[in-house]
């Protein structure tokens, strides 16, 4: 392949590294901040919690829910930044 | 009003409305009956994924198990949560491209093959049946405990409201129900919760509640898990927020039953599914988030439940004297879900780690549905719950029939044995196999397998172990073949089906579990002895056809021509 990129190429490039970042914190915060490291998060207390159990029973869930939300958020702008591309190479009617 | 009459009124009212809309929502097309006409919009998608996903053991079982589990607990929360980043990266916007009606439907057609349909087709049937099992049974607590009507009645009563929307409506029907049945059940666990975080700690939020001082009793000023923590050293237990160590789940265990209820919950043919019935893949993408809002919202309370309904237990009942006991223990007492033995004869109820000395046994399915009454709400209230342990029940196993009629109709007869079948045959086959499937779960309720939350977590490692592999290979991978699919779903469920087989049917001892990973956690090594045999089949046996690599390729960018914005 010479030259620069397809959009498409482009687009899964994107969309795949975005896809392998957003994994991987869904596998490292609940398992290193909730499991593998429990007790020494613990040790840290935080108001009424200790850290550790609460990533455990409340963090990890709203990190996955900011991670949909990154997820739906940044794919509609690779979705429009792809249709843009596509114009401009004239793979695509402009609507 | 007494509470009984509040229950009826509030039963009576929820299911009269899910009837309505199940007349509302009847339809007439193959497409409207299985995907809902793909017209769902991805906030009230996400609603009705919420119902379809939260089920009795969510809903009556959850809170009750962190309860008595303690940190371990957190596994569920997790594992049951964490699966909707696996379903939205990987799963359910790439389904929803492929624009099929259901998963076998994907399997056969990604993989040129009806051997791997019926695998398929058999998997969800089985997968969707033990979960049904367990739906089922919620029915039948529910009724029999706060209606005094028998399990039996009560299972025949509830299955007559869904036979009711599921064949009237499909999935249309189905979805409609369950953003009705979401507001029902959220509002019913949230209005006691709120009750009992604003009488133990002043606070209004249970999320912060949980984290927050006592306000009253001997305790008062101390963290509330700090209290639990000290009861719990006193009476022998491991220290509520602690982890691993004796009487405790080791940290692998933990990993690895976290890991298969993730994988699990993408894999779940019925909530699959509910990614089909978007108008696009960004709407896909967007129902995700939606469904794990809408769940997060109970899931985390649940454990903030768990915590009070700890401290209550201990505080009210630890060295009090049986005679006198508040009403509600009576009354649970009768249903032989708390049973005291006074083995020491002082009329004081002893509760403590030691089984030879402890007095008191509180089955924990208790918990959620005893809380009302523990913290003194008013009736409608408690008949509010009874509402909401029953809308929990029937939109999963709403869900779940959805399964099992299409994968019947749609999968085994138009797909395999009959091909010829108009759509109007499709649809008489359809609500035929959802009479069927009623009726057969009907029966699983009333003559039941086991336990609500053992039940569910058979169905968790096996579609742990088959669809979640071949589905992220066959939409990743174009190299992935239908041999290697095939062998790595029958090795993944063979290998997961017989240890659960083994070691919870068997008689096999938890000494001899495999690096001591129990029955709930195998589904994590079963999915990756899957993702293995399938890689390796796939590596020496011939690549697919190209159109079938074509297809796959073409999964991975948007849709022509652009319409994606219009989406929420």
């Amino acid at each position: 392949m010479t030259g620069s990129p397809s959009p498409r190429v482009r687009y899964w490039r994107k969309h795949g590294t975005l896809i392998i970042v957003l994994l991987a914190i869904w596998f490292l915060v609940p398992n290193f901040g909730g499991i593998f490291y429990v007790q020494e998060l613990n040790k840290i207390q935080i108001g009424g919690f200790p850290l550790g159990f609460w990533i455990a029973q409340q963090g990890s869930i709203i990190v996955f829910l900011i991670l949909l939300l990154i997820y739906a958020l940044m794919m509609g702008k690779f979705d429009r930044e792809y249709h843009q591309d596509r114009q401009a190479a004239g793979e695509e009617a402009a609507p | 009003m007494n509470s009984q009459a509040w229950i009826f009124t509030m039963v009576i009212i929820t299911f009269g409305l899910y009837i309505g809309i199940a007349i509302w929502s009847r339809v007439a097309s193959t497409k409207g009956f299985y995907v809902a006409g793909q017209g769902v919009p991805p906030v009230l998608n996400g609603m009705a994924t919420g119902a379809d996903w939260m089920s009795a053991a969510s809903f009556i079982s959850m809170a009750g198990m962190i309860s008595v589990l303690g940190y371990t607990g957190s596994m569920y929360l997790i594992g049951w949560t964490g699966g909707y980043v696996l379903l939205a990266l990987l799963l359910a916007p790439f389904l929803r491209k492929f624009g099929k009606f259901t998963v076998p439907d994907f399997v056969g057609d990604r993989y040129y093959s009806n051997f791997a349909r019926l695998v398929a087709i058999v998997c969800a049937i089985f997968v969707s049946f033990t979960y049904v099992g367990g739906q089922m049974q919620g029915v039948g607590i529910v009724f029999s405990r706060f209606l005094g009507i028998s399990v039996e009645l009560g299972v025949i009563i509830g299955m007559i409201i869904v036979f009711f929307y599921a064949t009237l409506g499909g999935m249309k029907g189905i979805t409609y129900t369950q953003v009705a049945q979401y507001v029902v059940l959220i509002i019913a666990y949230l209005v006691p919760a709120i009750a009992i975080s604003i009488k133990l700690t002043g606070n209004p939020i249970p999320q912060l509640g949980f984290g927050s001082q006592l306000t009253e009793g001997p305790s008062a000023g101390v963290y509330l898990l700090q209290v639990l923590n000290d009861l719990h050293r006193e009476l022998g237990f491991p220290e509520y927020t602690s982890a691993f160590g004796p009487g405790n789940k080791g940290m692998l265990d933990m990993f690895c039953i976290a890991l298969a209820l993730m994988a699990g919950t993408a894999g779940l043919p019925h909530v699959i599914i509910r990614f089909f019935t978007t108008r696009t893949v960004a709407g896909a993408r967007w129902s995700a988030f939606w469904a794990l809002l809408f769940i997060a919202i109970l899931y985390l309370t649940a454990p903030s439940v768990a915590a009070f309904a700890r401290v209550n237990l201990i505080q009210t009942l630890n060295q009090s004297q049986y005679s006198e006991v508040p009403e509600w223990f009576t009354k649970w007492e009768e249903t032989g879900l708390i049973e005291f033995k006074d083995r020491d004869g002082d009329g004081l109820i002893d509760y403590m780690k030691d089984t030879e000395a402890n007095e008191l046994t509180v089955n924990r399915d208790i918990m959620v549905l005893a809380n009302p009454e523990i913290a003194n709400l008013p009736g409608w209230i408690v008949g509010f719950v009874a509402a909401g342990g029953l809308a929990a029940a029937l939109s999963t196993a709403a869900g779940l029939l959805m399964v099992i009629s299409s994968a019947i109709s749609h999968d085994l007869m138009k797909r395999m044995l009959r091909p010829e079948m108009t759509e109007a045959q499709e649809l008489v086959a359809a609500r035929s196999a959802a009479v069927v499937a009623v009726i057969l779960a009907a029966l699983l309720g009333i003559y039941p397998l086991g336990f609500v939350a053992q039940v569910v977590a058979f169905a968790f490692g096996l579609a742990a172990s088959s669809f979640f592999p071949v589905i992220v290979l066959g939409i990743f991978w174009k190299r992935t073949t239908k041999q290697g699919a095939i062998a790595g779903m029958l090795t993944g469920i063979g290998f997961t089906g017989g240890y659960i087989i083994y070691f919870k049917f068997l008689g096999g001892l938890p000494e001899h579990h495999w690096f001591g990973i129990s029955p709930e956690g195998i589904g994590s090594l079963g999915m990756l002895i899957n993702f293995a045999v399938t890689t390796l089949v796939s590596l020496v046996t011939p690549a697919p056809p190209q159109e079938i690599q074509d297809a796959v390729e073409e999964l991975r960018y948007p849709e022509d021509p652009p319409s994606a914005s219009a989406a929420h």
